[in-house]
């Protein structure tokens, strides 16, 4: 909610430019209707503001429709919007079929957070089966042996560990569950990945800020939430540990670490969910949102205003995907996305 | 002259019954076009739909027994208490409090009414919630949680949210409706009647319950069916503090879920057409309820009217 709101006053300064935009565009000479765009929330703060700045300096006007990435994928396949976003990438096969190019536009980080009375904040550790064997309700107390034996020198309460999830279908609770999914094989057979599942255990909070609100009222409970959310409303956070065996914190650093390990050269149409990178560094809980843009479109004119938008956005709006607590692509990925859009979007 | 008003008339009647019409023709729209979007649904799972109590979007599983239990435990809580709530509320203010309180007590209650679900929601989650996981929720879990019989409808973790909280926030909710309409018919009782019965030395409760309830009691239930119809289907205020958990449990400590919250969470990132078609076919489920509890409700009435009829 915070974060919505920070991104207000931006979509209001579009809307003010809006008179003055036409005349000294370079960008959107082609078109001068607007660009229109559907899906995910996760990105919708720093693409409102990508849209913002671009306009302010001669770009084509960006609409975009914050709807849910489902929505997005099923407007764009329709042809009703120009571009759709994901957090979820689409297989290669889904895409070949409805035409469309895929490539990834912004990256976040998800972080469990924590409400133990006592505790300080990125004190406590732990590992993917521990958070998947938490959500299961297998580990049930935080002096559990399993979490005391991670944690010397932590004092841990006795209390149940009330968990709380996501209860409306979501880019993150997706991200979240794959990686639960591929760090215990019992969280795969069982609950699965998908952007709801069948929790086993807790109560469901609507969006990240219901998730955020729920942890902070309940004493000695859990969630996740993304890590504007940890930073806005300055909640208690737990270390994960990567795959490396390291016990990392939620950090711009570390969520950039595991962009860079990430194997994006082998990644077909860029259909790779980056959880649990390989770096030494690397944060294992992470979420990407990806555009999806029809190969052949109707409308060529806007589909190229379009690109030069995200060709904006990647290489001059990475700092403001930063201060809104993103984290900016890695440079080689960067080009790998430009290399394949001039050679899949006609 | 009076051809005229014969027309006038005759086209009076028409508008009004196509109003009349209108309304059925919406719900049978309404109705029926759930039911075709929900027919995925209905075909895969038959009547597993609506006894299973599986959610599961990974597995393609549907069930909706567990909103519909929630549904309807929730909005039981919230007549339990508003409806004595109201009807004293309603009582105080014809015939108790001083006039010139009635005014302002009124429409207080009316602006309660017009305050948006979601506000109410906030206030669940943010101050009501946390009252309950730190005052109300120990002391049942200690006093209440060990008697026989209701004793498991109240043991549970003390997290402040679940159908106890949701139940509670709801009856907040529906108490200006059914108290605004109570009001309205209780001045509506003739004063010599009421007059009558302090004259042979009745007390306030025997005139409520013998004067006031009898002579307006078509409308008092006409106003508790409108505030169960609000309690069925309110959506954000329960999604706030109901816990939206597809989990079943005795205890009213529980998170659970509700038709309407699901539909509410969930209808955004339904990306398959079996999902979306369960989520319809929860949206036709809650047209069902509130037909079947509204039916059997207006049943009763009726049965009860012909009682007491015979008795007089």
């Amino acid at each position: 909610m915070n974060r919505m709101l920070s991104a207000l006053p931006l979509a209001a300064l579009l809307a003010a430019c809006n008179s003055n935009s036409g005349n000294q565009s370079t960008a959107g000479q082609a078109s001068g209707a607007q660009v229109t765009g559907a899906g995910s929330s996760f990105v919708y703060p720093v693409l409102s503001a990508w849209a913002a700045d671009y306009e302010k300096q001669g770009g084509t006007s960006i609409n975009y429709q914050s709807i849910g990435s489902g929505a997005g994928i099923s407007q764009v396949k329709a042809g009703t919007v120009d571009f759709g976003a994901t957090d979820q990438p689409l297989p290669s096969d889904d895409l070949a079929k409805s035409n469309l190019a895929q490539f990834p536009i912004v990256i976040g980080g998800i972080v469990a957070v924590v409400n133990i009375p006592g505790l300080e904040a990125g004190k406590l550790k732990l590992t993917g089966p521990l958070l998947a064997d938490i959500y299961s309700g297998k580990v049930k107390s935080w002096n559990d042996p399993v979490i005391t034996k991670l944690n010397p020198g932590v004092t841990l309460p006795g209390a149940n560990i009330a968990v709380v999830h996501r209860s409306d279908g979501s880019g993150t609770t997706f991200n979240f569950t794959h990686y639960l999914a591929q760090v215990s094989a019992a969280w795969k057979s069982g609950p699965g990945e998908g952007k709801t599942v069948n929790w086993p255990t807790g109560v469901g909070g609507k969006g990240n800020e219901g998730v955020a609100g729920y942890v902070k009222q309940i004493p000695n409970s859990i969630g996740y939430v993304e890590y504007a959310y940890v930073i806005q409303n300055k909640m208690s956070y737990a270390q994960v540990q990567n795959s490396a065996g390291t016990f990392v914190s939620p950090n711009a650093e570390s969520f950039s670490a595991a962009a860079e390990s990430a194997d994006w050269k082998n990644a077909k149409d860029f259909n790779l969910v980056m959880t649990n990178a390989p770096g030494k560094n690397a944060y294992p809980i992470t979420a990407t949102t990806f555009i999806l843009m029809p190969k052949q479109p109707k409308d060529k004119a806007k589909s190229d205003a379009a690109l030069a938008f995200f060709k904006y956005a990647l290489e001059k709006g990475q700092d403001q995907a930063k201060k809104l607590d993103y984290v900016p692509l890695p440079v080689a990925l960067v080009q790998q996305v430009e290399s394949y859009v001039s050679a899949n979007v006609k | 002259m009076r051809k005229s008003g014969v027309g006038a008339d005759r086209t009076f009647q028409w508008i009004t019954a196509g109003a009349a019409w209108l309304v059925l023709l919406l719900l049978g729209g309404v109705a029926v076009s759930m039911a075709w979007g929900g027919r995925l649904a209905f075909e895969t799972f038959g009547w597993q739909f609506v006894t299973g109590r599986n959610w599961d979007v990974v597995a393609g599983k549907f069930g909706a027994f567990v909103p519909i239990y929630g549904t309807l435990v929730t909005s039981a809580i919230a007549l339990i208490i508003a409806v004595p709530v109201s009807i004293g509320i309603a009582l105080f203010l014809t015939d108790i409090a001083p006039r010139w309180s009635r005014g302002p007590i009124a429409i207080a209650i009316e602006l309660l009414a017009a305050i948006p679900s979601i506000i109410y929601g906030m206030w669940g989650l943010f101050i009501f919630a946390p009252f309950m996981a730190a005052h109300v929720e120990p002391w049942l879990n200690a006093h209440v949680a060990n008697k026989a019989l209701i004793g498991p409808l109240f043991s549970g973790p003390p997290i402040g949210i679940g159908m106890l909280t949701a139940g509670i926030v709801l009856g907040i909710m529906v108490i200006p409706f059914i108290a605004s309409v109570a009001r309205e018919v209780f001045s509506a009782v003739p004063a010599p009647l009421k007059e009558s019965a302090v004259a042979l030395g009745s007390t306030r409760w025997e005139i409520l319950s013998r004067v006031t309830l009898p002579y307006t009691r078509s409308a008092v239930i006409g106003a508790i069916f409108l505030g169960l119809g609000r309690a069925l289907g309110e959506t954000m205020a329960v999604t706030f503090v109901l816990g939206n958990a597809h989990d079943l449990s005795l205890s009213l400590l529980m998170p659970s879920n509700s038709i309407a919250a699901a539909i509410a969470n969930e209808f955004t990132e339904a990306d398959t057409e079996l999902y979306r078609s369960s989520l319809i076919a929860l949206g036709f489920l809650l047209f069902a309820v509130t037909f079947v509890v509204l039916t059997i409700a207006k049943l009763l009435l009726l049965r009860m009217n012909r009682q007491l009829g015979r008795t007089h």
